[in-house]
């Protein structure tokens, strides 16, 4: 194995030149790419309205910020960060790059739809942008109505118009990941052959095709509400605000699961590769995926406990909501049980999905205090809610982005990232995200609101913690951006298959050339095995003691 | 990705990129019905809560230019359906023919959409300050064409709703918020639907669609025939609420 990896001479890169074989690429790789900049050009705009909010809470009565700008400054932190972060980054960065790749397809099924579905975002990120600068948008990132149909001063009208635009940059997302699942796979690559990236992805696609354009209806009617009196959502029509309410948690609640599964898909690679181990329970896995995007489309009004609706209704929205927890935890004892018996090496991709286990299971486990009717009534609207939902998207979602995005940047860049340095960076991140948020359970559960600019005095000491937390996870952040970036001109030279991991997207040179495989590949293996895998070059001399495959950690 | 012929580089087979193209199409159709759901939920909801005025609201549209447009739909939906089968069998002239009698038929739904809006605005009938139910019965003067006749049921009808919701005018803005909420998106899709139609008209034109190679003929009609099944909802759901006295 001492073969010094050659850098392919002719790869997708550099295949041709020039900032039109950029802006007009098909190819699903080049077009992974673009997202790749323009997300993490809307994260930093998103990280940044989060240190202004963690600054200004440093002191109770609130000296840093108006309390206009403070409505303005949480609500662009979560406009820019759900739906111009979180929703397209696994999906429209990973998933492009790497669903074609996984099932042995030169490109997804519609490469031009995908090209449009980024100039979509693109627009509606250039509206979003704009509402931004030029008065702002103060109505949270729900958009409630009628603060944001009759009432907000700020400007409503372009940042509507920008979430509705960039809501069917998802849906394009979403057809065309289904469709290239249904109708491109290679060879031998069956269903139960798929990886579980591939399945998470999947069913990310069906929440997208059909939750996204029930948003977009909602937004439309709330922007035309607002723009051409339409009365819908109007009491002072007899229009009902608890509607709007209804319909834009029938999305905005499997919005939820658009965020995580895509993690989920993520960390059912890491753990195998970094586990050596074929993944427990593929099926139940993958099955798990399918639940969680259809039973999540039945728990929406658990956001809505307390807006006077019908006891009945929310014991049963109650009830769904521990169901959807079911699926939710046979994936983390799944992955558990995959480490079990394992040879764990704790390369920096393990490290994020060790981070996820742990983060995600305190989020997800804070998601049923908040399902439970009792308790949600003390901690509605409070801090808790705050510190749980980060738990999720941050813990859960971005842990995952970036396990994943340091697993796959020898693939997509061809080259190796500093490892400790990327170790040091997860656990700068691992730290600083929990010494921002765990205080803020305790000021959730002792009663601080969510959403005020100023608090009283006694709980200084939590949100000095807290904004301590979020500028140690600022530096969490800046590490990778920096490292990658350096690693995708600088780094050594990765191979091929690098960890080595079980996928298609290991069988072609990294970075990979413009068609993805020079020959279509068949397959005649399962999932994550790694025996009967003689290409990985893995397998012990006959008759070693415990035979089968070399163990991650080396021979002790 | 390169193209071989008709065949683009992703693709082995004509026949895979064809299940690929409609398989994408369905699912596209399948996200045009949670669209339309949402304000289906929306109307259904108020049109329950606030009977009488969503009957006095149907009541002012002509049931003639809604019934005519029905037609009208119903008979693109006939030429595209010929269009399809023209393109599928390979008789070049008549796919020419049909494409431009279904976008004749879609600008003929058009122009009788205008004349229906232009007489809402007149009328005030557009949610809003303006917005008065009872505008054209007290101004006969401004409301000309509607007869003598016509302007006396109207004031009963009114009368009657009243007495059943005093709060009508606000809650008749619900009804037509609905109307023009609902008929506009649908306006909307068709016209996309004219220009998709255009394109393939253009393409026969240079006579591109074989019967070996057809798959944009086959799939603009979906679409077509999807915004036309809408319509056919909207048309008893808007004008035929309580028609039956």
């Amino acid at each position: 194995m001492a073969v010094t990896p050659k850098f392919p001479e002719k790869h997708y890169i550099n295949q041709t030149y020039g900032i039109r074989s950029w802006l007009l690429t098909t190819d699903h790789k080049r077009i992974a790419l673009l997202y790749l900049v323009s997300v993490t050009f809307f994260f930093f705009i998103g990280g940044f309205f989060a240190m202004m909010i963690r600054l200004h809470l440093l002191t109770p009565d609130g000296y840093l910020l108006s309390a206009d700008t403070y409505n303005k400054m949480f609500t662009m932190h979560g406009v820019a960060m759900i739906f111009f972060f979180l929703i397209p980054s696994i999906p429209a960065i990973l998933g492009n790059f790497l669903i074609p790749l996984m099932i042995g397809a030169k490109d997804l099924a519609f490469p031009k739809i995908n090209l449009l579905s980024w100039y979509i975002y693109i627009v509606g990120g250039c509206f979003t942008l704009y509402s931004m600068v030029t008065g702002g948008l103060d109505t949270g990132w729900t958009f409630y109505t009628p603060l944001s149909t009759v009432y907000s001063n700020s400007a409503v009208a372009p940042a509507v118009v920008g979430v509705f635009i960039t809501g069917f940059s998802s849906i394009l997302t979403g057809l065309n990941f289904l469709v290239t699942v249904h109708t491109m796979r290679a060879p031998g690559m069956t269903w139960f052959r798929l990886p579980l990236f591939v399945w998470a992805h999947y069913a990310t696609s069906v929440v997208m095709i059909l939750g996204t354009p029930v948003v977009a209806i909602t937004l439309a009617l709330a922007g035309m509400e607002r723009l051409f009196g339409l009365g819908f959502f109007n009491p002072a029509m007899g229009g009902d605000p608890i509607l709007f309410q209804h319909l834009f948690w029938f999305y905005s609640h499997p919005a939820v699961y658009i965020m995580i599964l895509p993690a989920m898909g993520v960390i059912s690679e890491l753990i195998p590769t970094f586990a050596r181990k074929k993944l427990f329970g593929y099926h139940f896995v993958a099955a798990a995926s399918l639940a969680i995007a259809v039973i999540g489309f039945l728990v929406w009004a658990h956001h809505m406990f307390l807006t006077g609706q019908s006891t009945y209704a929310a014991l049963a929205f109650s009830f769904l909501t521990f169901l959807v927890a079911i699926p939710s935890a046979v994936k983390t004892f799944n992955w558990t049980a995959t480490l079990f018996g394992g040879s764990i090496s704790f390369d920096t991709p393990m490290l994020y999905a060790f981070g996820f286990l742990g983060l995600f299971l305190v989020g997800g486990l804070t998601g049923l205090f908040l399902g439970c009717l009792g308790t949600d009534i003390h901690i509605h609207d409070t801090y808790f809610v705050v510190a749980h939902f980060h738990y999720i998207m941050v813990g859960g979602a971005v842990m995952g982005y970036l396990g994943g995005l340091h697993f796959w940047w020898p693939k997509i860049t061809g080259r190796m990232y500093p490892e400790w340095l990327a170790r040091i960076a997860a656990f700068i991140l691992f730290v600083g995200f929990n010494l921002t948020f765990f205080p803020q359970f305790v000021l959730g559960y002792l009663g601080m609101p969510r959403r005020y600019h100023v608090y009283p005095p006694e709980f200084q000491v939590y949100n000095v913690m807290s904004t301590a937390g979020a500028s140690i996870l600022a530096v969490g952040y800046l590490l990778p951006m920096v490292y990658l970036t350096w690693a995708a001109f600088y780094g050594k030279v990765a191979g091929d298959n690098p960890w080595p991991a079980t996928g298609l997207e290991w069988k072609t040179p990294s970075p990979p050339p413009t068609e993805n495989f020079e020959v279509t590949p068949v397959v005649t293996w399962e999932a994550y095995d790694f025996h009967n895998r003689p290409d990985l070059g893995l397998d012990e001399p006959t008759g070693h003691p415990g035979g089968g495959v070399v163990p991650a950690h080396g021979h002790d | 990705m390169h193209r071989t012929g008709a065949l683009y580089g992703q693709f082995k087979t004509l026949e895979q990129q064809k299940d690929t193209a409609s398989l994408g199409m369905w699912i596209f159709l399948v996200t045009e019905v949670m669209f339309f759901g949402g304000i289906m939920l929306a109307y259904t909801i108020n049109r329950h809560t606030y009977f009488h005025a969503f009957a006095m609201g149907s009541n002012t549209l002509s049931l003639t230019l809604g019934g005519f447009n029905t037609v009208v739909l119903l008979a693109s939906s006939f030429t595209m359906a010929m269009g399809v089968w023209s393109a599928q069998t390979g008789k070049k002239d008549l796919l020419k023919l049909f494409l431009s009698l279904t976008i004749l038929l879609g600008f003929v739904f058009f122009g009788v959409k205008y004349v229906e809006y232009a007489q809402k605005f007149h009328h005030h009938l557009v949610p809003g300050r303006s917005f008065d139910i009872t505008y054209c019965v007290n101004n006969p003067a401004k409301c000309e064409d509607m007869s003598a006749e016509e302007l006396e049921v109207e004031g009963k009808e009114i009368e009657a709703a009243v007495e059943a919701d005093p709060d009508l005018n606000a809650h008749a803005q619900l009804y037509y918020s609905a109307y023009f909420g609902m008929t506009g998106l649908h306006a909307l899709h068709m016209v996309i639907g004219a220009g998709l139609l255009f394109w393939l008209l253009k393409n026969s034109f240079a006579g591109i669609y074989t019967p070996e190679w057809n798959t944009p003929v086959d799939l603009v009609g979906l679409y077509w025939h999807f915004v036309d099944i809408v319509w056919i909802y909207l048309f008893p759901l808007l004008y035929l609420i309580d028609r039956h006295k």
